[in-house]
């Protein structure tokens, strides 16, 4: 759980998601579920020139684009490295670790 | 209990646990490589690492010679949340050169 708590207190925060499929998907942490699948808002695809092809679902509308993602095609999410305490995410994943 | 079970080295999760705030490597699936300052883990070995540099290697072949052209993509990136399904092993840095 200490994965879903992390990115609870993320929620508001800009983040860029990467797919496993290699697209990046940047917008506004909207929401997120213990399988930690994402919901972002105001989303645009980063680097739109190099996925045409994928990033059409996303392209375009001047309405608010948000979408869910299943957390289990995330390869990465790149996190705004300001206001985050690492201490306190070590000892977090100390008491977690413990739990085996 | 307590400190005693703390520090105790168990199981390879344990192991792990010793590299908690400092650099390590990474091996991930599709010829991926990390390099970064371990903040957190958990059992699935999703991971948050800090001061990231990601190493893609890919292999073309040319179409005449048939020899393998291998290249590699760098880049950093501050702060990552890695997904424990494309871990395949941490390990303190390697020391190259």
């Amino acid at each position: 759980m200490l994965f879903f708590s992390y990115f609870k207190d993320l929620v508001g925060r800009e983040v860029t998601v990467e797919l496993k499929n290699d697209l990046a998907i940047r917008g506004t942490l909207h929401s997120v579920d213990q399988y930690l699948n994402i919901k972002l808002e105001n989303t645009r695809v980063v680097d739109q020139d190099k996925y045409p092809h994928m990033s059409n679902f996303l392209v375009c509308q001047l309405s608010v684009r948000n979408c869910f993602i299943r957390g289990s095609v995330v390869r990465y999410v790149q996190l705004p490295p300001e206001g985050v305490d690492v201490e306190l995410l070590h000892d977090a994943t100390r008491r977690e670790a413990r739990g085996g | 209990m307590g400190s005693e079970e703390e520090s105790a080295v168990k199981e390879p999760l344990d192991l792990i646990r010793l590299s908690l705030d400092e650099r390590i490597y990474v091996k991930l699936r599709h010829d991926r490589e990390l390099r970064g300052k371990l903040h957190a883990y958990d059992q699935h070995l999703n991971m948050i690492l800090g001061d990231v540099e990601e190493i893609v290697t890919t292999t073309d072949i040319d179409d005449e010679t048939y020899e393998e052209i291998v290249r590699t993509t760098r880049r950093t990136v501050p702060f990552l949340f890695v997904r424990g399904d494309g871990v395949i092993l941490v390990s303190p840095p390697l020391r190259t050169a």
